[in-house]
């Protein structure tokens, strides 16, 4: 019988009560005896050579402490990237140095070119302002297109261009597709970009570096989705401290989506501030700060050309993007537009030739890295976009044509010509699903109210498929991941039958402490309440890799269960000798252990208390205590997918796109608590109407950050969105991992996007405007502006 | 935001007195402690004027205007300014509801936003503002952009409108801010009708000549059938082009008619 708090239940969120309540701990909650704070002076112009800095005047202002500069930060390492991309000609990426404060150039507005370290925030605030700082200022490298151009001001002195790496993938196929592609029945070509988003989590980051001089331990407070990965490449690569001499610690964190996966300059600096002034240092980003330092998402320009047989058969798929890297290369950011975008671009289908091009470019702008989704919300867009296109040229049901091309469910394990192989799925189901929860037979009848009002109404189907659960760490390391990708779990029975589960992810979100004691319940047939999760502390969680990638219940999950099974396993040892027993013979469920064909059975909570009390116990086998830990390193990765709706209403006269209604049928495989998944896909869907309708961080051609605040960079409010038909009864559990979950963090995200653009072409198409594309964030003006143009290219 | 002093004088006297000694005065803060934690504006004194009551309320005056003090809230409005139902419209619309329990239709009106709502019903309401020392019509009270015709020392105390027999405002949603991107007052009184425009033009509110025109002798969106905006002088931004702001100051005026 299924437990009320086990896997699939909907069990309410427990970390709730006290984030709703005020008792939540964020790293801005946290004060250290004696703590100083600092202020970062930042660069105001996007490219620039620093002339002269002197800070005498600001180092006399009473309560200031010590004004740091680049030249402090000579004799240690620069911020790291995790992952080196090996581009078409076989050479590594160009990697230019990442300097903690600026060194000689500032090369972005929000570059950090001064720390003043001060008794309180107020006085280092205003002795930043007494700095007398020079800047040539140089022509900014914003547009990508331009920064490419023999002759274009380099971003890096030192490197030959501002290319990163020109990738191609799978470069053998290229002459394959480009013939395919020259031969075929009919291609459809569209030119896109992927708008540039700000990640906006609710809390901005912030870092408190403590330093203990008796001991020589440092501590580090930071809102991170990976303190065990902040600590690594911190410790190893920034400042030379060893793990055993450094903790790092995420207590809790408000919202990531991403941003918070990156080591970031602060708190480097404020751990070194920390030992170099002997007492805390503590920053907290402004919200100005976070627009312009936070790491950026998407930001790709891409030209796709689909080509299909005489029966929409598709034939083969091109691509060529340009991915803007920013200034510096961000933790992650070379993977983004290659191996989280690239092998990607199968989507659903069985095309069979596949070739991506990749120039990754180094621009006067804030670092790109991943956005809830990265990669995959890139690669879904385009396909998706370019099918819809595909379809109205030829004449074939935008949906009928995705299901003539969709991996049939008898075709798992499926190989894309792009080096995945999709272990399960059945998209011809979610698709039904979907078309039944979205009423789309109805569409017709819905559309002609909508104009009886005077309103242009469209349908949107988009499909997605995303490679989560990252990742298998020998397939990672050949693609250049310089990091391993398991999950950990220590699982620690107490001594009276209650559960400490250790984990190496962390929780910014995402429910954790409420999904996994579920998951532990379920397994020992013990109260949910019963077990706690502990997460975030370097000090006390084995080795982990973090959340991010939809990764945490299929890795980080997936580790518990290899730990609870070691549990089992010693718990059954010490059950058999409690029972005098064979220990073949011990069965265990619903919580106790018995011996088959026998009344003898002995409670869980009797067990737990023989290890700890072990008077009686088979001393001679095995160790007392229960306690287990066990790292899981997936043998591939796993593929949600599903199949969205979007119907929309244009206004004619005003462009303004409205949302009528969205439906999304997922296949999460295997959902442990169906709530949080449903607020899962509400919150990715959020983000990817709001990236198709409303956010857009826009640089100008100097490279100031144009939407650098609230009153510019437009967020989704509750009223820009309808409420959501989410479904997830399609489920192909996952084959490879003991859970069979998939991940469903960011699959709203990915899918959302292209359904809402598909369903304005569909209801401008629908209203006589010969319109086939128009870039994100599809504005009221820009609508309005694509009808305008349509209009008078009709001459009317 | 840096530290400053805070003045809290209880009476319209205390307050001129105040002024006098320098500093600026703020209302409901909405737009000033948004500047001064931006560290676009860091004065070293302000002067609120939260605890002036005689500058809140609303009343009717022997006209028949709604006159309604400077430091009343736009929460206010909405709730008491019955008799003008476009007016409380407007006023409930104005921002989140934070926004409506902090913000005066003072503080909005010396400030000149060019994207506020109020400035708009005040140009087409024919409204007087009225301050310490005389009373400024509307058509002289806009002078551009964050500018009008107050003087340094001059505090608003009332704004008075004259009730017309037909009005409607329309916005339409700057998504980010939710200011008007374009806003549209529709106001008809016997002797004609005004139509005033915010959020549009680089020089701020103001008024529609040709479609007050058109619409004196004919209320009826048709009226506007053939006019057109002509997008010179338009606010070019992030969020629209001036042509496009053109066709809405063109849509809004025609839905204002409608509505009336």
């Amino acid at each position: 019988m299924p437990k009320d708090d086990g896997i699939g239940a909907a069990t309410t969120r427990r970390e709730d009560v006290r984030f709703l309540t005020g008792k939540g701990r964020y790293t801005d909650d946290i004060n250290v005896n004696g703590q100083a704070h600092v202020y970062f002076l930042r660069s105001q112009v996007a490219h620039g050579r620093i002339v002269s800095l002197d800070s005498a005047d600001a180092q006399a202002i009473d309560g200031v402490i010590r004004i740091f500069t680049g030249e402090d930060f000579a004799g240690v390492g620069g911020l790291p990237c995790g992952w080196c991309v090996t581009d078409r000609f076989g050479q590594p990426m160009q990697e230019p140095p990442h300097p903690v404060l600026a060194q000689g150039k500032v090369r972005h507005v929000g570059d950090p070119v001064a720390a003043v370290v001060a008794e309180t925030l107020d006085i280092a605030r205003e002795a930043a302002e007494l700095i007398d700082l020079e800047i040539e200022e140089l022509p900014a490298v914003v547009d990508m297109e331009a920064a490419l151009e023999d002759g274009a001001p380099k971003v890096h002195d030192e490197l030959s261009s501002n290319l990163c790496y020109d990738w191609g993938f799978i470069e053998d196929n290229r002459e394959a597709v480009d013939a395919a592609i020259a031969g075929a029945h009919h291609v459809t070509t569209l030119e896109l970009t992927n708008n540039r988003l700000v990640a906006n989590a609710m809390e901005p980051r912030a870092a408190v570096g403590d330093y203990n001089s008796a001991t020589d331990e440092h501590t580090l407070y930071t809102t991170s989705q990976n303190p065990h990965v902040i600590r690594l490449l911190m410790g190893a690569f920034v400042l030379g401290i060893p793990e055993h001499k450094l903790r790092v610690v995420a207590p809790d964190v408000g919202g990531g989506f991403g941003s918070k996966i990156y080591h970031y300059a602060e708190e480097a600096f404020c751990t070194f501030a920390a030992k170099a002034i002997n007492r805390a240092v503590k920053w907290t980003a402004e919200r100005t700060e976070s627009f312009i330092t936070d790491a950026h998402g998407r930001d790709h320009v891409t030209r796709i050309d689909l080509a299909l047989d005489e029966n929409g058969k598709f034939q083969a798929i091109r691509t060529n993007t340009l991915a803007n890297m920013g200034a510096y290369l961000s933790t992650f950011a070379p993977c983004v537009p290659t191996y989280l975008h690239g092998t990607l671009m199968a989507g659903n289908y069985t095309t069979p030739l596949i070739y991506v091009n990749v120039r990754a470019v180094f621009s006067n702008t804030v670092p790109v890295d991943a956005y809830r989704g990265a990669g995959r919300p890139e690669a879904t867009f385009q396909i998706e976009r370019v099918i819809d296109k595909a379809a109205r040229e030829m004449g074939i049901c935008p949906v009928e044509l995705r299901r003539r091309n969709f991996v049939g469910k008898d075709q798992f394990p499926y190989a894309t010509p792009v080096a995945l192989q999709y272990d399960t799925g059945d998209y011809e189901a979610t698709m039904d699903k979907l078309e039944d929860i979205a009423d789309t037979a109805g569409f017709a009848a819905r559309k002609a109210e909508s104009a009886r009002c005077g309103k242009l109404r469209g349908l949107g189907i988009a499909c997605y498929i995303e490679a989560c659960g990252i990742a298998p760490s020998a397939l990672v390391g050949a693609l250049g991941a310089r990091a391993g990708l398991y999950e950990s779990c220590t699982v620690r029975v107490n001594a009276t039958g209650s559960v400490s589960v250790f984990t190496g992810c962390h929780s910014h979100g995402q429910g954790h402490e409420t999904t996994f004691p579920q998951v532990v319940a379920d397994l020992l047939g013990i109260d949910a309440d019963n077990v706690a999760i502990m997460h975030g502390d370097t000090g006390t969680t084995p080795m982990g890799m973090g959340t991010y990638g939809s990764r945490s219940i299929a890795v980080g999950g997936s580790a518990i269960v290899r730990a609870v099974e070691k549990v089992l396993a010693k718990a059954k040892t010490i059950a058999a000798h409690l029972m005098e027993a064979a220990e073949a013979d011990v069965e265990f469920a619903d919580g106790a252990f018995t011996v088959a064909g026998t009344d003898k059975s002995v409670a869980w909570g009797d067990v737990c208390l023989a290890a700890y009390v072990p008077h009686n116990y088979p001393i001679d086998q095995i160790e007392p205590g229960l306690e287990e830990t066990a790292f899981y390193d997936p043998a591939n990765f796993t593929f949600p997918a599903g199949a969205y709706a979007c119907e929309v209403e244009v206004d004619p006269d005003t462009g303004e796109v409205g949302i009528c209604s969205f439906a999304a049928a997922d296949d999460f495989g295997t959902i442990i608590n169906p709530m949080i998944v449903d607020g899962q896909v509400h919150g990715g869907l959020a983000q990817g109407i709001g990236q198709a309708l409303l956010e857009h961080a826009i640089y100008d051609e100097n490279g100031q950050l144009l939407s650098g605040n609230f009153m510019d960079y437009a967020v989704p409010r509750a009223d820009d969105l309808p409420s959501f038909v989410v479904d997830h009864s399609c489920q192909t559990p996952c084959t490879h991992n003991p859970l069979g979950v998939k991940g469903c963090g960011e699959a709203g995200a990915i899918g959302s996007p292209p359904a809402v653009v598909n369903a304005v072409i569909d209801a401008l198409q629908g209203g006589g405007f010969d319109v086939d594309h128009i870039d994100m964030p599809l504005t009221s003006c820009a609508v309005w502006s694509a009808m305008n143009e349509s209009r008078a290219g009709d001459g009317q | 935001m840096i530290g400053f002093e805070l003045k809290q004088p209880k009476s319209l006297q205390d307050a001129t007195n105040a002024l006098a000694e320098g500093g600026v005065l703020c209302g409901g803060g909405q737009t000033l402690l948004a500047a001064m934690k931006l560290g676009l504006n860091s004065p070293e004194s302000v002067i609120s004027l939260g605890r002036v009551d005689e500058l809140k309320g609303i009343r009717t005056d022997d006209s028949g205007r709604l006159c309604i003090g400077a430091m009343t809230t736009h929460a206010d409005v909405a709730e008491s300014a019955g008799a003008y139902p476009a007016l409380a419209g407007l006023a409930d619309r104005i921002g989140d509801p934070a926004v409506r329990n902090r913000g005066t239709i003072g503080g909005s009106l010396a400030n000149n936003d060019p994207a506020a709502c109020y400035p708009a019903a005040v140009l087409a309401s024919r409204a007087e503002v009225v301050t310490g020392s005389r009373v400024i019509p509307a058509d002289d009270f806009f002078v551009g952009l964050f500018e009008t015709a107050l003087d340094d020392d001059e505090i608003i105390t009332e704004v008075r409108f004259p009730i017309p027999e037909a009005a409607s405002y329309q916005k339409f949603l700057q998504p980010a801010s939710r200011f008007a991107l374009v806003g549209v007052f529709v106001a008809r009184f016997a002797d004609g009708v005004r139509v005033a425009v915010t959020g549009a033009a680089d020089e701020g509110v103001h008024r529609w000549g040709a479609a007050e025109e058109a619409l004196s002798g004919d209320f009826s969106p048709s009226a506007l059938d053939g006019l057109s905006v002509s997008p010179d002088g338009l606010i070019a931004d992030l969020h629209a082009t001036p042509a496009y702001r053109a066709n809405l100051v063109r849509v809004l005026t025609s839905r204002a008619v409608a509505a009336c």
